[in-house]
């Protein structure tokens, strides 16, 4: 699974970090981006969509080859 | 002033002071949503009232039809001065881009994760203070005693004015909010908070600390150092945003603990539930309504909506929206969809949401910590107030 953090609609509700810090970072303005490639552990994908569903701008998506 | 009026028809006179909205906003809004989904009214001025998540938000993104000029639910009818002390009101929240940018710019590292965090230990340890004084007597007032005092206090920290003037200034904050239907006294209480910045500012330009307001005064835009209109207009406004809200967010929590014991023992026993509760505590009740000024005409929703019409943000009925929400009047703790707006969405998102969340967290830990068991006191009456800010005034509990 691969995830990605859309600049555009973030507004810095900073769910996403509350419910998977392992997953995203935020800056001092809010603003969230994912850790790394974006790439989920396997261990975390349940982290993932919680985050996914949880965004309320719908900022974050998983990335499908 | 008040139009005592009772309303008839909510989709063409709705009124949003009015006891029956103030006590069960809920059931209005599931009629409205069959019927008039953006209901209307001319009570203070041609007002619009969204009451779904879609359309709530659709307006919030909507920047160039929809300005926050003016975001106060109910309007100042009374005389405004020939020069207003704060001309852009109170950046960034009552302002449109380019200023809303740099100006958010400036207040959002004060509310970053990491400041938040720094603002933790000062925010628990008050909280054990406030239950330290009440805990042996078997009962509280848990919104006037616990709540109210806790956002205030943090608040003044960061501003860097006296806790001991937390009574003073969530008298202002519920002048200005909570009693805007009185003029006289909305006006006192404006005029008071801007006083009082305007003293403190003077005061830091020779005696700058490591607060908010110094900071500010240290800033420059553009090469140029902030006019002070705008410095006193963000320090009134993380004032305001920063008191009545998040106290009523921790007041109806504990509210909703009180009278769903099963819920307090969830919370009680497992920590790791508190993340997804707290948001689900924020959706269910949500405190905050915003206001948009229409910026030309426009029909939204088959709405003729015209230049200088208001439109309530209604992010607490977007939040109970059936569309949005699986059975949301019912308070699920691990709600694992939920993308509630309790802090507006758009640019206008709460500047101070980390800070709020923050609060609301710990203080119901340790309320729950010291009190896991507790009950809304018997033949005691809660109390409500709304308008532009929802929530308990008065939660008398009792605890063994």
């Amino acid at each position: 699974m691969k995830i990605r953090v859309d600049e555009e609609k973030c507004t810095g509700h900073a769910r996403c970090y509350g419910l998977a810090p392992e997953l995203f970072s935020v800056d001092d303005y809010g603003l969230s981006s994912v850790v790394g490639d974006g790439t989920v552990p396997p261990e975390l994908e349940d982290k993932a969509r919680l985050a996914i569903a949880n965004c309320p701008e719908y900022a974050i998506e998983e990335i499908t080859d | 002033m008040t139009d005592v009026r009772p309303v008839e028809a909510w989709d063409t006179d709705f009124d949003v002071l009015s006891p029956e909205y103030v006590n069960d906003p809920f059931s209005i809004w599931d009629g409205l949503r069959q019927s008039c989904p953006v209901a209307h009214t001319e009570r203070r001025g041609s007002t619009w009232l969204p009451t779904t998540y879609k359309d709530v938000v659709a307006l919030a993104h909507d920047i160039e039809h929809f300005s926050s000029e003016d975001i106060v639910v109910i309007p100042f009818t009374g005389e405004e001065p020939d020069e207003p002390v704060l001309p852009y009101g109170v950046p960034p929240i009552s302002v449109d881009p380019p200023m809303h940018t740099w100006t958010r710019r400036l207040l959002l590292p004060w509310f970053s994760h990491r400041k938040v965090e720094s603002y933790e230990s000062m925010t628990r340890d008050l909280c054990n203070r406030l239950i330290d004084g009440f805990l042996a007597d078997g009962h509280a007032d848990a919104a006037a005693e616990y709540a109210q005092q806790i956002p205030v206090r943090v608040i003044a920290s960061i501003l860097g004015v006296p806790e001991s003037l937390s009574d003073t200034f969530t008298g202002w904050v519920r002048d200005v909010l909570e009693f805007a239907d009185d003029e006289e006294r909305r006006r006192e209480g404006t005029l008071a908070l801007i006083e009082y910045f305007v003293t403190e500012l003077e005061r830091r330009k020779t005696e700058p600390g490591d607060d908010l307001l110094s900071a500010l005064l240290q800033t420059e835009q553009d090469g140029q150092p902030l006019e002070d209109a705008v410095v006193l207009g963000i320090a009134a406004i993380t004032l305001i945003a920063g008191v009545d809200t998040t106290w009523s967010a921790i007041g109806s929590s504990l509210w909703h603990l009180a009278t769903h014991p099963e819920d307090a023992k969830t919370l009680a026993t497992d920590p790791e539930a508190m993340p997804l509760a707290i948001e689900e505590l924020l959706r269910a009740y949500s405190p905050v309504t915003m206001a948009r000024l229409v910026t030309s005409d426009v029909e939204f929703e088959g709405c003729p909506m015209h230049a200088a019409d208001k439109v309530l943000m209604n992010f607490p009925a977007a939040n109970r929206d059936p569309d949005a929400f699986e059975e949301p009047d019912k308070v699920i703790l691990d709600r694992a969809h939920n993308r509630h707006v309790a802090f507006g969405s758009g640019i206008h998102r709460c500047a101070g949401s980390n800070l709020a969340r923050m609060e609301l967290r710990v203080a119901i830990e340790e309320w729950l910590r010291r009190i896991p068991d507790f009950r809304i006191q018997e033949g005691a009456e809660v109390t409500w107030a709304g308008g532009q800010v929802r929530g308990p005034r008065s939660v008398p509990v009792v605890f063994p």
